[in-house]
């Protein structure tokens, strides 16, 4: 990847992290670690890879985006607003009574969203439903499956991953976001899903291990899975939970909960600041 | 003296073969249409579908739970899609799935449900779905249809590919009476069926059900009792005039069904009369328990569910 492309998704992603705080700041609830922590891969999907028309947001030939780790809703309407499906204003209204962007994803209400997700562990099953389908229209589109570490708990994500790799789902990535905690803890003490890999490759999947903040890697690995044929690639992100946000990085109690009127205030002088480096 | 409007009992059959059946059907007019099962084709019957059509054919494995999230996501991308299961796993052991994934965002997934109620004898308690319609039912934008026979499966099958939103069909591994003219037979989704007409007191049944209903109703006319009998077909959305109708001209309902008392038909029937016409509404179905092994006939009667039961649950609630 070359340098300007690299500082633009640079930009791109910083812009979508304050619309990670702008978002849970004005719901006063909401997950921004795991958004945080999945940004810049999602940033680079809907940037730089995906076949999308925000004009044309049904498109039939798009690549697919299942968010199946459906809390960090977040991220990806933040992704969506800066790709331009919908106001970046509108970010503010996150949850409220009033708005359409809901506490989690949903097909047909926000533009952009190719599944209504949250219920952890049925995204990548419906992402292994459009594959499959896609495969029978000669494969014109890409279907990407977003999970969490933590997610891998489910059973229903293993009975999917089993399904993709027995019907050869080559146009299907899943990608890990490995950043090691969940709800109640570290996964490895909550219940350890490792070795994420080895578990991938058992079930008949390529596998590729990247830093997920690194957009020369999450371009490599995405260029690879591209190349795989007859398997499905699972790309595992090494991430930081909180990720850009000092205070809330590698913190657990960042899963689930909003900033105070303080804490946003320096979270998004940390972001801006980092903005500002960007573009000067 | 009531008036009978059914056919004749012409053959038995298995409404899960219907279904079988009415999905080659389907398919010839349908080249969009896949089927999905859960290692269970030889049993549900699409099985007769695989063979007629491979390529548009997916066995998700035993994985009922992923089979629901895959035909959520084929659904997203235009196909018309039918997972089929026993009731037990796609309306239980796949509740949540079938929530989330296919009525939340009120995709067009059908589920065929075969095995349902206590009629799958053998097996036993643990593949004995008495819940499902409950289960179905409770859920926002789902359909939920019952049907009683061979030709009316096979009419649904068609009427629900037609109809874009979920929807639930259960049907059956008993081979039961086909009574209804293949001719003249017309589905009409939500339309309930007059099959009987009387003002005595009004049977409303749904499913294998149906049948006995109508046995019931012609002993009960030899002994002088002029019944109503009323086929539903589709449990959700309810045909509320033909129940409302039924309350007025006769004032008192019995209901049938291969289901729990609890949450099914007769749940149904009465939160239509309680807010409209409030008269008795007696449910004949399964009882607050779990079923047990045993041919399925013998079993049946030993609930309840056949038409010597119906006539004398009629005939108490009639003072006779």
């Amino acid at each position: 990847m070359d340098q300007l492309h690299k500082k633009q998704l640079e930009i791109n992603a910083a812009k979508v992290r304050l619309g990670i705080i702008e978002g849970v700041y004005g719901a006063k609830c909401g997950h921004p670690g795991g958004s945080l922590s999945v940004c810049d891969t999602l940033t680079y999907l809907y940037f730089n890879r995906m076949n999308i028309d925000p004009e044309n947001p049904s498109m039939p030939d798009r690549d697919r985006l299942v968010l199946s780790k459906g809390h960090t809703a977040p991220a990806l309407y933040s992704v969506l607003a800066n790709r331009g499906f919908f106001p970046v204003e509108d970010l503010k209204t996150l949850r409220h009574i009033d708005s359409y962007l809901q506490g989690h994803p949903v097909l047909g209400k926000i533009p952009g969203v190719d599944m209504s997700t949250g219920s952890l562990g049925q995204g990548i099953s419906a992402a292994c439903g459009m594959a499959l389908s896609g495969k029978l229209d000669n494969d014109i589109y890409r279907v990407y499956a977003v999970l969490g570490d933590g997610e891998l708990e489910e059973g229903l994500v293993w009975e999917a991953a089993m399904l993709a790799a027995h019907y050869q789902l080559d146009n299907l990535v899943a990608v890990v976001d490995n950043n090691g905690l969940q709800i109640d803890g570290k996964i490895s003490e909550v219940m350890s899903p490792y070795p994420i890999d080895e578990k991938f490759k058992a079930f008949g999947w390529h596998v590729i291990v990247i830093d997920g903040h690194d957009f020369d890697a999450i371009e490599k690995a995405f260029n690879e899975a591209e190349t795989v044929a007859n398997q499905p690639t699972a790309i595992i992100l090494k991430t930081t939970k909180g990720k850009g946000v000092s205070y809330m990085e590698n913190q657990v109690g960042w899963h689930g909960k909003a900033p105070n009127e303080e804490e946003y205030n320096t979270a998004i002088a940390e972001l801006k600041a980092k903005l500002d480096e960007l573009t000067k | 003296m009531g008036k009978d409007r059914y056919y004749r009992i012409m053959d038995k059959k298995a409404t899960r073969d219907s279904y079988g059946e009415a999905l080659v059907m389907l398919a010839e007019k349908r080249p969009d249409l896949i089927v999905l099962d859960a290692d269970l084709a030889a049993a549900t019957k699409t099985g007769i579908y695989k063979k007629a059509y491979p390529d548009r054919f997916f066995d998700c494995g035993i994985a009922e739970a992923d089979m629901m999230g895959v035909a959520a996501g084929i659904a997203t991308t235009g196909k018309l899609v039918f997972a089929s299961s026993f009731a037990m796993f796609a309306a239980g052991r796949a509740f949540e799935i079938v929530r989330n994934s296919i009525c939340y965002p009120h995709l067009n997934v059908k589920i065929g449900a075969t095995h349902a109620g206590i009629s799958v004898g053998e097996d036993g308690a643990s593949h004995q779905c008495n819940e499902d319609i409950a289960l179905m039912r409770v859920l926002p934008g789902m359909t939920v249809i019952n049907p009683a026979d061979d030709v009316e499966t096979k009419a649904a099958v068609l009427a629900m590919a037609d109809y874009v939103g979920p929807t639930y069909m259960r049907f059956g591994r008993l081979a039961i009476p086909t009574f209804n003219d293949p001719k003249t037979y017309k589905f009409e989704l939500g339309k309930g069926i007059e099959l009987r007409s009387g003002n005595d007191v009004a049977i409303i049944a749904t499913g294998l059900m149906v049948n006995e209903a109508i046995e019931a109703g012609k002993i009960l006319a030899e002994q002088g009792i002029n019944a109503r009998v009323i086929n539903i077909h589709t449990i959700k959305p309810i045909d509320r005039d033909i129940i409302i109708r039924a309350a007025k001209e006769t004032g008192k309902i019995i209901t049938v069904e291969e289901h729990s008392v609890i949450g099914g038909l007769g749940s149904a029937v009465s939160e239509v009369v309680t807010e409209t016409v409030p008269v008795p509404v007696i449910k004949i179905g399964v009882q607050d328990r779990f079923g047990h092994s045993g041919p399925a006939v013998p079993l049946l009667k030993e609930f309840g569910l056949c038409a010597d039961n119906i006539v004398k649950v009629t005939k108490e609630a009639l003072g006779k």
